[in-house]
């Protein structure tokens, strides 16, 4: 088994997993409360990936980021080299392939809060930025984990937009699943066997520490 | 009623001045329901005000206007020199600055946090000491200190509410808004928790705005109540004052009036105080007080059920002027309340008591004379 592009995934799913977190909160606050007419227009935006072949948002991720956009030109002129084929750029592409199963898991449960605790908390002198800190985010820990758990299982499991931006550089850009492909494609199927049980063991164990921690909710009420 | 002289403050436009009287002057149409619009011109001083009507009338709507939660379309909410509200010029004060008191209807406690934890919130930018000190004061105050680290799912409905007001009461807020708070406690739970915000409130003198539909209620706490109604005041004063003279017909049927029948006025008795006025639809004339009426014109009658005799052979020498005879229809025990309706050319509700109804063999089909007071017989316009 190829442990370079076992860690490198891990690496890469953590790294995307903290930033969607960062940008994920903030984001999936303003889905959930923001009353304006044309938010549908950024929740279609937001959970495109999920129905999007990941070949195709590979495809506009490598454009973008490519010499020819004035993303890729203003990079290029910042750092002197091109985004694509890049571990930043991997970074890049496997946030926007991520971020609907960041951000619609935290958007669900904040609204899920009851808007009575918000009003009571408003009346008490809070500021919405405390009442978020203090009331929103505790009362949807399971979603923000389920997000947290979906979207680093999600990066540690694609395939087409790493190939299509990323490539196949060992130890920059060749995650576990371009990995399987390789071996399968060399009729390597032991060692294709080996890294993708260890891919499926992973998957599995992260759907359960979902599905584990939303079942709290139900098994014991007065938590 | 409202003095004159609290009638005049509270239609000026000034911002008022004094000692914590709150004063609303606002007009809100309500987007979810067209046609509705709450109108309300009120000044309440420190001390209970109970705001009175059924579900729909805008109660919760005007506390969450004076909360800051909605937004008048127009109009003026001020406490004391602090103006909340102010449409003509443009002010606004955030709900985080207004330091209204509000407990909510379903309480809104944070279930995640503790008792103590729930009082403590609204004391953040205090140092620890300090608001360990009010909390376990506040506590104290409402004779809760032995929950401070139960959650609220963990402890009883009225000891919810007695947290809920710790909870508002702990910043010392220029105003309280209590929404029906107490519905669903047993009267023992309920007049021991408002005993204690008497107590408290003795000390603090702030307006206390209580908001219920529940007319026992009404008698049990007020000082002053407000009639809300289709989102205007209705009637306002004591609890008595409102309750036993009902001018409009809402709070007739609030005031529990069971029998309300459209009348024409017969006849007017200047000299005597009296009227005689018949029944729509029937030949039953009842002697009433006298109102400003023109002959002819037509008003109802509220009769509580309560107020009327029965007899079943005919009375005579008696006071009571208006004796009718009639059939009963019907007799419905409710707890060791007997409800007869009675067929006397319109049908009448009478409440009588076990003893009575045994006493008189009362059967359904059986003859009987209804005896009613010219004075049981309350008047009222619109």
């Amino acid at each position: 088994m190829d442990w370079a592009s076992f860690w490198l995934t891990i690496h890469l799913a953590a790294l995307v997993t903290i930033l969607l977190i960062i940008a994920g909160l903030p984001l999936a606050y303003w889905i959930a409360y923001s009353r304006w007419r044309w938010k549908f227009i950024v929740e279609s935006m937001v959970a495109m990936p999920i129905v999007l072949p990941p070949t195709v948002l590979g495809f506009y991720v490598l454009l973008a980021l490519g010499s020819r956009s004035p993303l890729g030109r203003w990079w290029q002129a910042m750092t002197g080299h091109t985004l694509a084929f890049t571990f930043t750029g991997l970074v890049i592409g496997s946030m926007l392939y991520s971020l609907p199963f960041a951000v619609q898991p935290f958007a669900a449960a904040f609204s899920q809060v009851d808007p009575r605790l918000l009003a009571a908390s408003a009346t008490l002198g809070a500021s919405r930025f405390t009442t978020f800190f203090r009331v929103v985010l505790p009362l949807s820990t399971s979603g923000v984990l389920t997000g947290v758990a979906l979207s680093f299982a999600h990066t540690m499991g694609e395939f087409g937009v790493v190939l299509m931006v990323g490539g196949n550089i060992p130890h920059v850009t060749r995650t576990v699943s371009i990995d399987i492909y390789d071996q399968v494609q060399a009729l390597n199927y032991a060692a294709a066997n080996q890294t993708a049980l260890v891919l499926l063991a992973f998957s599995f164990v992260s759907l359960c520490l979902v599905y584990g921690v939303n079942r709290k909710r139900w098994a014991w009420p007065w938590r | 009623m409202i003095s004159p002289i609290e009638r005049h403050i509270a239609r000026t436009a000034a911002p008022v001045q004094g000692a914590g009287l709150l004063s609303v002057r606002i007009r809100k149409r309500i987007f979810e329901e067209p046609g509705f619009v709450l109108d309300v011109d009120v000044a309440l001083a420190p001390g209970f005000s109970i705001v009175f009507g059924p579900s729909g009338a805008g109660k919760t709507t005007l506390l969450n206007a004076i909360a800051g939660l909605a937004k008048p379309d127009l109009g003026v909410i001020a406490v004391g020199g602090t103006i909340f509200f102010d449409s003509e010029r443009g002010i606004q004060m955030p709900v985080e600055q207004r330091r209204v008191g509000y407990v909510l209807q379903d309480l809104a406690l944070f279930p995640h946090m503790t008792a103590a934890k729930n009082v403590q919130y609204a004391l953040g930018g205090l140092p620890r000491k300090e608001r360990e000190r009010q909390t376990v004061a506040i506590l104290e105050s409402f004779r809760i200190s032995h929950l401070g680290a139960r959650k609220p799912a963990e402890i009883s409905g009225g000891e919810r509410q007695r947290v809920a007001l710790a909870r508002a009461l702990v910043t010392a807020p220029r105003v309280l808004l209590l929404d029906e708070p107490l519905a669903g406690l047993d009267a023992a739970t309920k007049s021991k928790i408002v005993a204690d915000l008497r107590v408290w409130n003795r000390e603090h003198h702030i307006p206390v705005v209580y908001v219920t539909h529940n007319r026992d209620e009404v008698f049990a706490l007020g000082e002053r109540v407000i009639v809300l109604e289709n989102g205007g005041i209705a009637a306002q004063g004591t609890p008595h004052e409102v309750m036993t003279a009902p001018r409009q017909e809402m709070v007739a049927q609030l005031a529990g009036f069971e029998n309300i029948f459209e009348a024409t006025v017969e006849a007017a008795d200047e000299g005597r105080g009296t009227m005689t006025c018949r029944l729509a639809g029937s030949p039953v004339e009842l002697e009433t007080p006298l109102v400003r009426a023109e002959v002819g014109s037509h008003l109802r009658i509220g009769i509580r059920a309560g107020d009327i005799l029965l007899a079943t052979a005919q009375p005579y020498r008696l006071s009571a002027r208006n004796i009718i005879p009639g059939r009963v229809v019907s007799l419905e025990q409710r707890d060791v309340i007997v409800s007869a309706k009675v067929d006397c050319g319109v049908e009448m509700e009478v409440q009588l008591t076990l003893a009575a109804r045994d006493a008189l063999a009362l059967q359904p089909g059986g003859e009987v004379w209804l005896v009613l007071k010219t004075h049981s017989c309350h008047l009222m316009v619109g």
